[in-house]
């Protein structure tokens, strides 16, 4: 049925439109492409990281003790360590870039994400109250960080919003908010012993080691929760980027949907800050690699995740072999790697005179 | 109402009864009473600040009644369900934002939001809406030019067609001609005024200049410190008396030898505040 794909208005789009069904796509030829090519990559370098460290199995061996053969010992390295490591490592990358994307668009402004405006801080101080002052792990953890993060976005909210949510008054609320909570994470951590001070640290930095089978749930969860919703929600994404009054007046609603899009990025950051810490640059550059290489501006939630994915574990595969036997956190990775990709676009950014 | 032949779209008259708007307790528009005739086109006049913008966010539903009503058709606009809103009413913002190297046809492909679903997202019917926007205000040769690289005068014509794209009843445009010289201003009040004639849109705008609005504009809406000084065609509107009252402007109407509409020739402004 030559109708049920044909070249849409420009050479780049797709539209699926089946015959007597009322549903219908728009889809970029240039996303998708990026969409499978990076989501592949991203799945090749994880299933690469089964293999590779300080105890080496083959490929084909990896895939059976996935499948249920193997030794004791190659069945809990893989299993018991790799797996979950690069599961977990997946996730994490496509909630954060997913979260990063979606607050570039509310806010209409590039230079914004989770760990920017202080959903990440918010999230970390929250989980960090949970291991240095309540005590506790796994789901008190989870409960810690939502909180946190729910709550700094909150503050950003009620401290931005003036006659509506506006972008640039959200961006400098949110630095603000950061800062606050970064001193507030600096007073928790002098006030603890030094040691339960120094496994804190280590978590701020965001890393993937010792990862379990609670850490791939967690992040399962969020993102099973978060992307139907974003399936639904996500065409309000191109509007807000025209401005309040036309969005508004072209969905005849008010900032309800703002909000709404607003908490599906603050629950993915919080939820991806629950399970490996607050892994830094990636909701910042993930969208923003992808916004370059895509041929028109388009919301891109779907190849933004998997460049996400792809940065997270390629980061983390990095981190573990250069630096063997030791390993180096995920977190200081996607910061190298991230840092001149941000110093690249705050130079663009300049230099075209607007923020795109 | 109408006197247009067949009109595409059924025409849709606005009434606003004792509304009054403004943000937290200050009163900026103050308990207007007028009515806006349908399929025409309706022009906002009065100096600045005086409210006209204001009153135009409000037929917008984009600021709620302090006090008072907003009828579309007799129906109150606090009612309408937001997709029966989105399609019957557009607005072209005074300074609307476009994205970063946006081409023309992405951007007035959003306009068709309030008939698209997230199951369908984009069908023949937007694509047709959207050729048939871009060629009714002759920017379809500029469809996959980046916005940025337009002059104001095409800018403002692919903000009409996105407005028109999603085929609303009633347009409300702020200022449209306020950035534009001459030449684009008259360029683009006759698109709207074609518009108008062959589409049957109501057409309700916001414009500083009197001259302007007589002549492009059916029906006159003039407002001096939020409050409505007088409304009709401008044949009645537009007298010296209104003009004083209104703009604060000693001035000598005359008919327009060309398109026979008032034609106001200032003389010099009253002091009105330091009468008092």
């Amino acid at each position: 049925m030559s109708s049920l794909v044909r070249r849409g208005p420009t050479p780049d789009m797709l539209l699926l439109d089946p015959r007597g069904v009322p549903v219908s796509f728009r889809l970029s030829r240039s996303a998708v492409l990026l969409t499978v090519v990076a989501a592949m990559a991203a799945v090749a370098v994880a299933t690469a990281s089964l293999t590779l460290g300080v105890y080496p199995i083959s490929v084909s061996d990896a895939i059976g003790i996935v499948g249920g053969g193997g030794s004791l010992i190659e069945r809990d390295v893989v299993l018991g360590d790799r797996l979950p490591r690069a599961l977990t490592g997946l996730g994490v990358g496509a909630a954060f870039a997913l979260s990063g994307a979606i607050l570039q668009r509310i806010a209409a402004n590039p230079l914004v994400s989770p760990d920017v405006i202080g959903i990440n801080s918010g999230a970390a101080m929250g989980a960090l109250t949970v291991l240095l002052v309540v005590g506790g792990g796994g789901l008190q953890l989870v409960t810690g960080a939502l909180a946190g993060a729910l709550l700094a976005a909150v503050m950003i909210v009620l401290i931005a919003y003036r006659r509506g949510l506006h972008g640039f008054r959200l961006v400098l609320v949110g630095i603000g908010v950061a800062a606050m909570l970064s001193s507030a994470i600096s007073y928790l951590l002098t006030r603890s012993d030094i040691h339960r001070a120094m496994s804190a640290a280590a978590w701020l930095t965001g890393s993937l080691a010792n990862r379990s089978s609670l850490h791939v749930t967690i992040i399962a969860l969020a993102l099973a929760v978060t992307v139907p919703a974003l399936v639904v929600g996500s065409r309000h994404l191109r509007l807000l980027e025209l401005g309040d009054d036309l969005t508004r007046t072209l969905t005849g609603a008010g900032q309800g949907r703002k909000v709404a899009l607003l908490l599906l990025a603050v629950v993915l950051a919080a939820m991806a800050t629950a399970a490996a810490g607050p892994i830094g640059f990636v909701a910042l550059v993930a969208p923003q690699i992808t916004r370059r290489l895509l041929a028109e501006r388009q919301v891109g939630l779907a190849p933004s995740a998997a460049v996400g994915a792809l940065l997270v574990v390629g980061a983390d595969l990095a981190g573990r072999l250069i630096f063997a036997p030791s390993e180096m956190p995920v977190g200081v990775l996607t910061a190298i790697l991230g840092a001149p990709a941000l110093l690249y676009l705050l130079a663009r950014a300049h230099r075209i005179g607007a923020a795109g | 109402m109408t006197s247009q032949p067949a009109p595409a779209t059924a025409s849709v008259s606005v009434t606003t009864e004792q509304l009054s708007l403004g943000y937290g307790s200050s009163v900026i528009v103050d308990q207007v009473t007028t009515s806006l005739p349908a399929g025409r086109i309706t022009a906002i006049v009065g100096p600045n600040g005086c409210g006209k913008s204001t009153l135009l966010r409000g037929l917008a539903r984009l600021l709620p009644p302090q006090h008072g009503r907003v009828h579309l058709d007799g129906t109150e606009l606090t009612t309408m369900p937001p997709r029966t809103l989105a399609r019957t009413l557009g607005l072209l913002p005074q300074q609307p934002i476009a994205p970063d190297g946006i081409t023309v046809a992405d951007l007035v492909g959003r306009g068709r939001h309030p008939h698209q679903r997230w199951f369908r997202q984009w069908s023949a019917d937007d694509e047709q809406a959207v050729a048939a926007a871009m060629a009714a205000t002759g920017v379809d040769q500029l469809a996959e030019s980046p916005i940025d690289e337009l002059s104001g005068g095409q800018r403002q014509r692919v903000w009409i067609a996105l407005a028109l794209a999603q085929d609303p009843d009633v347009m409300l445009l702020d200022e449209p001609t306020t950035f534009l010289d001459l030449a684009h201003q008259i360029d683009v009040l006759d698109l709207l005024a074609s518009l108008n004639r062959r589409l049957g849109r109501t057409i309700v705008l916001v414009l500083h200049d009197l001259n302007m609005a007589s002549r492009y504009a059916h029906h006159l809406v003039a407002m001096r410190e939020g409050r409505l000084v007088t409304s009709g065609p401008p044949s009645e509107v537009v007298t010296p008396e209104v003009v004083r009252d209104v703009f604060g402007v000693e001035a000598t109407v005359i008919t327009d030898p060309v398109a026979g509409t008032p034609l106001v020739l200032p003389h010099r402004s009253v002091d009105t505040e330091a009468d008092r």
